[in-house]
């Protein structure tokens, strides 16, 4: 394969349709995982408005289906929007690891791309601006991609409120789709060592700290994996420069 | 909308723009260092990982590791596909189709 034949997308219609082409899979994702969002919304107590409301304004997925759980609990405010506070934490480490990518843009477009930043958008924008191809407006990319699934998470939530009237439906357990989506996002990123020693401290650390309060767990498990991956590298990176040649880790993608 | 979910929403706006949009803002135009920008390179796979593992593992509060527990099996072969595919459509696809099928069978 040469560099010339990899199609180069350069105007700002073709980043933003790109970004929408791109973000598509995880949509399929997002729409069992929104209409149960809604369902579950009205079904803890919530008004339908209220409901509507947090997908409007809030826009973060796994941090509205636990609101609407501690709402459920009759938990106070104060509670669940630290809990929110905590569960979206996240987002913070993805703006930073998009940041070099838009400094050069104006406010207009750094609020509506922060306002927009979800897992599915970050996984989706940061392969592609990380590709060296020197497109100018890969922000077009995110701007598809960040429209595409916010409209989309208004209609399932929509869709979800009024299904919501039929019992059962969120016994279905089509939660599952959250799970899916991020098992797709994550495991293809298990390209070396340091990378499966983080996704392995992760999960272990995850399942000992579950019994936590309001998701702290969470925190505690990522701050644990991102060290092992660290650590890993840090072992593994003396032992390659005794052998450069050596490069196993390669023979593990089929 | 009652005036306690008004304040709910408002609180969840506030904290939810404010881990997005200041650090997208403000790091893009400080240089960030290198050690941060390799601990940045984990956070997905440490992040997402901890949500789905105990999703697989742990329903309503108890650990289920049996064939029974249809987000098990479905989170292994989900990941296999994707292991050996790449493919985030057909992973997707595939996974939620086995487990529905499965949570069928297994009558759950």
């Amino acid at each position: 394969m040469n560099a010339a034949a990899q199609p180069t997308i350069s105007t700002r219609r073709g980043e933003f349709l790109a970004g929408m082409r791109a973000t598509l899979p995880l949509i399929l994702g997002a729409i069992p995982f929104g209409i149960i969002y809604g369902a579950f919304g009205v079904g803890s107590g919530l008004s339908p408005a209220a409901t509507l409301g947090m997908s409007l304004f809030v826009f973060a997925g796994s941090a509205q289906f636990i609101a609407a759980g501690l709402v459920a609990q009759d938990s106070g405010v104060v509670l669940i929007v630290l809990t929110t506070f905590v569960v979206n934490l996240r987002h913070a480490l993805y703006s930073a690891s998009l940041a070099p990518f838009v400094k050069h843009l104006p406010q207009r477009w750094l609020l509506p791309l922060g306002f927009w930043l979800t897992d599915e958008t970050y996984a989706v924008v940061i392969t592609h601006y990380t590709q060296p191809d020197g497109s100018p407006y890969k922000h077009w990319y995110q701007f598809g991609s960040s429209l595409f699934m916010y409209v989309g998470w208004q209609v399932w939530t929509l869709i979800g409120i009024i299904a919501g009237q039929q019992p059962g439906l969120a016994k279905l357990g089509l939660d599952f789709a959250m799970s899916v989506t991020f098992i797709g996002i994550v495991v293809p990123l298990l390209v070396n060592r340091p990378m499966v020693a983080c996704a392995l401290v992760a999960g272990v650390t995850a399942l000992l700290t579950y019994a936590l309060p309001n998701k702290m767990g969470l925190m505690v498990s990522a701050v644990a994996a991102i060290a092992a991956g660290l650590i890993m590298e840090n072992v593994i990176t003396p032992r390659r420069q005794r052998a450069p040649a050596v490069t196993s880790e390669q023979e593990a993608a089929p | 909308m009652t005036g306690s979910e008004l304040l709910m929403i408002v609180g969840m706006t506030v904290v939810t723009f404010g881990v997005r949009y200041p650090v997208l803002a403000l790091v893009g135009r400080l240089q960030l260092p290198q050690p941060v920008i390799r601990a940045l390179r984990y956070v997905p796979v440490a992040v997402l990982t901890a949500i789905i593992v105990p999703e697989l593992l742990i329903r309503d509060g108890s650990w289920q590791v049996n064939p029974s527990n249809a987000y098990l099996v479905a989170g292994i072969v989900s990941a296999l596909i994707s292991w050996r595919t790449k493919n985030l459509l057909l992973t997707i696809v595939v996974g939620m189709g086995v487990f529905l099928l499965w949570r069928a069978i297994t009558g759950a």
